[in-house]
């Protein structure tokens, strides 16, 4: 947490951060990227700005104190903290910055809708555990901006949306085109500022980076006023470097801490890990696997942690909570302890919290300590960064021929309670001629051999993809978990796209949360991107039908859906497509959009009314889940029609 | 219960709506808040009392610690403590009725600040048990009190305390701590004075 620094007592501008040293490198790298020099370079020699009087060197003002305006020291600073794309729409109040744009090394990718523009950034950030940044204008675009912000708060992901105001002058007097957003989105931004000089811009920015992605990352919004953008300062990128991130006071490991964990995990019968989101924010997929292997303990996820343990790894139960299968919810409620990591004991992970793993002693490693007790109360809390406080612990911890614990029978009884439900292979299934979601995942993940980053929508198909869709690698499932954004998958898979464009890149989206940010689709083929897009059409909300069916005697009130044909829609925008109806019309449909050269849409006619096995009712524990039907809905359902 | 917090937040705009907003996200009620210039250039120091469950101390503690202008926390909780709220309590007074109340203000240890032909205005420092004594006494009259403005409590921990913001800010014990006072008469937390 920055705040730590800003206690402005001590003047230390020059102190080493090791933090800080990893991303000037990255920064200088990133500056070279290839979209960079399109516009940049060239019209930089016309120009008789004093950043681009070198044109020879456009970092030179990176190193040399300059005068420039507002405008041009946003764009500089983005450059020095290694940006080189930006997602955004023009308007009047940031016009100052969009025209100053051109000097510099930074892709603009124009977006459909602000929402859009948010959720690229931080489809941006998941994809590469850099900081993603949206540009918006004041009033409408900056409001547009608020649920790609809350979604990026609740999954902790960094990113840094830059929006224009009106001038300092005319600020709380409902100018065109006004609105207060540092206070609208005070509540979804980990931190936010509001810039009315020139001269606070480079240190304002610089402060940004650092908050959304040290400690438990988050979104900051910097609200910059139009005046601000075209006054004139002096540019000193080095001495606008934030203090040194000081981790929050309240982080703290000790010995005892440790030896208790330690211990509690030797003397375990039924241990097992909850693997969450903070295994790839903090880079501890090695640390997990070694303690899991070591202490021979298996490894439920959440959503957000799936890829951060791999899917085929003997030890990996899969995904817990309300739709986890049965067995991961059934160990974690006989287990006698919990050690969670980088999760947070969401809702959906623990069903009711009062008959949540009652047998089980927890142990909760954790970087924001505000996690602490809040849901679960946990035996010991490990307050740390979680790869540093496993490399602590893993010491401690004996392997099972070294004074360590022998977990054969436990993991032999998980195996058991997997039973029948294990064995089937969802490929074994008869093709009954019919289409359902699960297949298409299945049959996904067989064919990129799950090497594809996929991006889901919110809904069944989102379920779906986690279970049947096998993530053995971190950063592979882009997903919106906490906040559960509807139209979150398109732009975010553009942002992904942008940060991995050498990899192979799956929309995966239903037929509602599609139409949400649809118009995306033309942002895909301005900037010349290859995406695979697979709508699940359902012809319904389905989750929410879902919920109708099981909870509200079946009154489908406003979830059947009416789409347009998403094939012509893709046509419309240049993009190829096919409807796929069957099952063995599969392979060959992916195949078509995968060897396509340019983005491809795949629309699968699914079974309308199939619905996500296992589940738990909200507010039910984890042991008393719906199950699948005696028969295999899969083969249930096709028998209906 | 009710939760004593001690924080130390940058002076600047918008730092209030921070914290205010972050009681109201978690839905706790502020009883009291008061904020004012501390001892550092630039942060100003905040006492505020809330009510909540007892473990919900160490949650909000860490949250307020979250806010970016936040720079040192303290739950006072049972820790030892001064507690202290100003009042201003003005109250009709003719002439004839002043004697009266003048007594009052004597046996409370407060003051009279301003005195008219109608009215006068007492000053009364002290804990909110206290406080709350003399204007249950002073509503005894019907219609004597016409204004009461409370300041809200302000804490601050016996003895010698520096705080992990003092070290943080690279003060030397020495110079920023005064030395061991004897513990007053009035030791306990919130107990008169
Ligand atoms: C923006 C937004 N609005 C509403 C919801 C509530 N919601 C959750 S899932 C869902 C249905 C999604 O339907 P669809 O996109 O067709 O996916 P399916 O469940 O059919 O796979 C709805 C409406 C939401 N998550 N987000
Ligand atoms: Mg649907």
């Amino acid at each position: 947490m920055g705040h730590k620094e800003n206690a402005k007592t001590q003047a230390n501008a020059s102190e080493g951060n090791a933090t800080e040293g990893g991303n000037a490198t990255e920064g200088g790298n990133a500056t070279e990227g290839g979209n960079a020099t399109e516009g940049g370079n060239a019209t930089q020699s016309g120009n008789a700005t004093a950043a681009t009087t070198n044109a020879a060197d456009s970092q030179a003002h990176l190193t040399t104190p300059t005068r420039l305006t507002g405008s041009e020291i946003l764009w500089a600073t983005l450059v020095g903290e290694g940006v080189t794309e930006v997602f955004g729409y023009p308007g009047g109040a940031i016009l100052p910055a969009y025209d100053a744009l051109r000097k510099f090394p930074i892709h603009h990718v124009l977006v459909r809708h602000e929402q859009g523009a948010a959720h690229m950034a931080d489809g941006y950030a998941r994809a590469s555990g850099k900081v993603g940044v949206a540009v918006a204008t004041s009033g409408p675009g900056a409001t547009n901006l608020v649920t790609g912000i809350a979604t990026a708060m609740l999954d902790s992901i960094p990113i840094v949306c830059i929006t224009g105001n009106v001038s300092s002058k005319v600020l709380g007097t409902d100018a065109f085109q006004e609105v207060d957003i540092t206070g609208i989105t005070l509540p979804v931004t980990k931190h936010n500022f509001l810039v009315s000089k020139a001269e606070d811009l480079a240190r304002v920015l610089r402060e940004a980076f650092q908050i959304a992605r040290s400690g438990r990352p988050g979104p900051v919004l910097v609200d910059i006023t139009k005046d601000a953008q075209q006054a004139t300062a002096e540019f000193d990128f080095e001495a606008a470097k934030p203090r040194a991130y000081r981790p929050h006071p309240m982080l703290h490991v000790d010995d005892s801490g440790l030896a208790q964990a330690a211990e509690l995990i030797r003397n375990s019968k039924r241990p097992v890990i909850l693997a969450g989101h903070g295994v790839m924010e903090s880079g501890a997929m090695e640390q997990i696997r070694t303690l899991a292997e070591r202490a021979q303990i298996p490894v439920g996820l959440t959503l957000l942690g799936l890829g951060g343990f791999p899917a085929s790894h003997p030890l990996s139960l899969g995904m817990m909570g309300m739709h986890g299968e049965a067995w991961v919810n059934e160990a974690i409620q006989e287990a006698d302890l919990l050690i969670a990591c980088g999760m947070r004991f969401d809702d959906r992970v623990t069903g009711t919290l009062a008959t949540y793993a009652t047998k089980a002693k927890k142990i909760h490693i954790e970087v924001d300590p505000s996690e602490i007790n809040k849901n679960v109360k946990v035996d010991v809390a490990l307050v740390g960064d979680l790869r540093e406080v496993l490399e602590q612990l893993l010491p401690r911890i004996g392997s099972r021929n070294n004074g360590g614990r022998d977990g054969s029978a436990w993991l032999k009884t998980i195996e058991a309670s997997k039973g029948a439900v294990a064995v089937r292979d969802i490929n074994n299934l008869p093709d009954s001629g019919h289409l359902y979601a699960a297949h298409v995942m299945h049959d996904l993940w067989r064919i990129t051999g799950g090497n594809a980053v996929v991006v889901t929508d919110v809904g069944q198909h989102q379920m779906w993809e986690a279970q049947y869709f096998h993530h053995d690698k971190p950063r592979t499932l882009i997903t919106s978990g906490g906040l559960g954004t509807m139209g979150f998958a398109l732009p975010a898979a553009i942002g992904a796209k942008f940060a991995c464009p050498e990899k192979e890149v799956w929309v995966v989206a239903g037929d509602g949360g599609f139409q949400m940010t649809a118009a995306e689709l033309a942002t895909i083929v301005q900037e010349k991107i290859k995406i695979n897009i697979a709508i699940i059409n359902n012809g319904y909300l389905g989750m929410v039908r879902q919920w109708q069916e099981f909870f509200y005697e079946r009154n489908y009130e406003s979830t059947p859906l009416v789409s347009p044909d998403f094939v012509k829609l893709a046509d419309a925008h240049g993009i190829p497509g096919r409807a796929v109806r069957k099952r063995s019309e599969v392979d060959s449909a992916v195949n078509a959009a995968r060897s396509a050269t340019g983005a491809f849409l795949l629309n699968f006619m699914v079974e309308k009314e199939d619905s996500v096995y296992p589940m738990i009712p909200a507010g039910s524990g984890l042991h008393e889940m719906i199950r699948r039907p005696d028969h295999d809905p899969l083969e249930e359902t096709a028998d209906d029609k | 219960m009710l939760h004593t917090f001690v924080a130390y937040v940058e002076d600047r705009p918008g730092v209030l709506t921070r914290v205010a907003s972050l009681f109201r996200r978690l839905n706790i009620n502020i009883n009291s808040l008061t904020v004012g210039r501390s001892e550092r250039p630039g942060l100003s120091r905040l006492t505020l009392v809330c009510e909540a469950s007892g473990e919900a101390g160490h949650r909000i503690r860490a949250s307020l610690f979250k806010l970016e202008n936040v720079v040192d926390v303290d739950d006072i909780a049972q820790a030892p403590s001064v507690t202290r709220e100003l009042a201003l309590i003005k109250v009709a007074a003719s002439p004839r009725k002043r004697a009266q109340i003048f007594d009052l203000v004597e046996v409370f240890r407060a003051r009279i600040v301003d005195l008219t032909s109608e009215s006068l205005m007492i000053e009364m420092t002290g804990v909110e048990s206290k406080i709350e004594g003399l204007i249950e006494v002073l509503r005894e009259d019907d219609g004597q009190v016409l204004e009461i403005c409370r300041s809200g409590k302000m804490t601050m921990r016996r003895g010698h305390h520096v705080s992990s913001v003092v070290k943080a800010m690279g003060v030397v014990d020495g110079e920023a701590a005064e030395p061991e006072v004897e513990p007053a008469a009035d030791s306990v937390a919130g107990e008169a004075g």
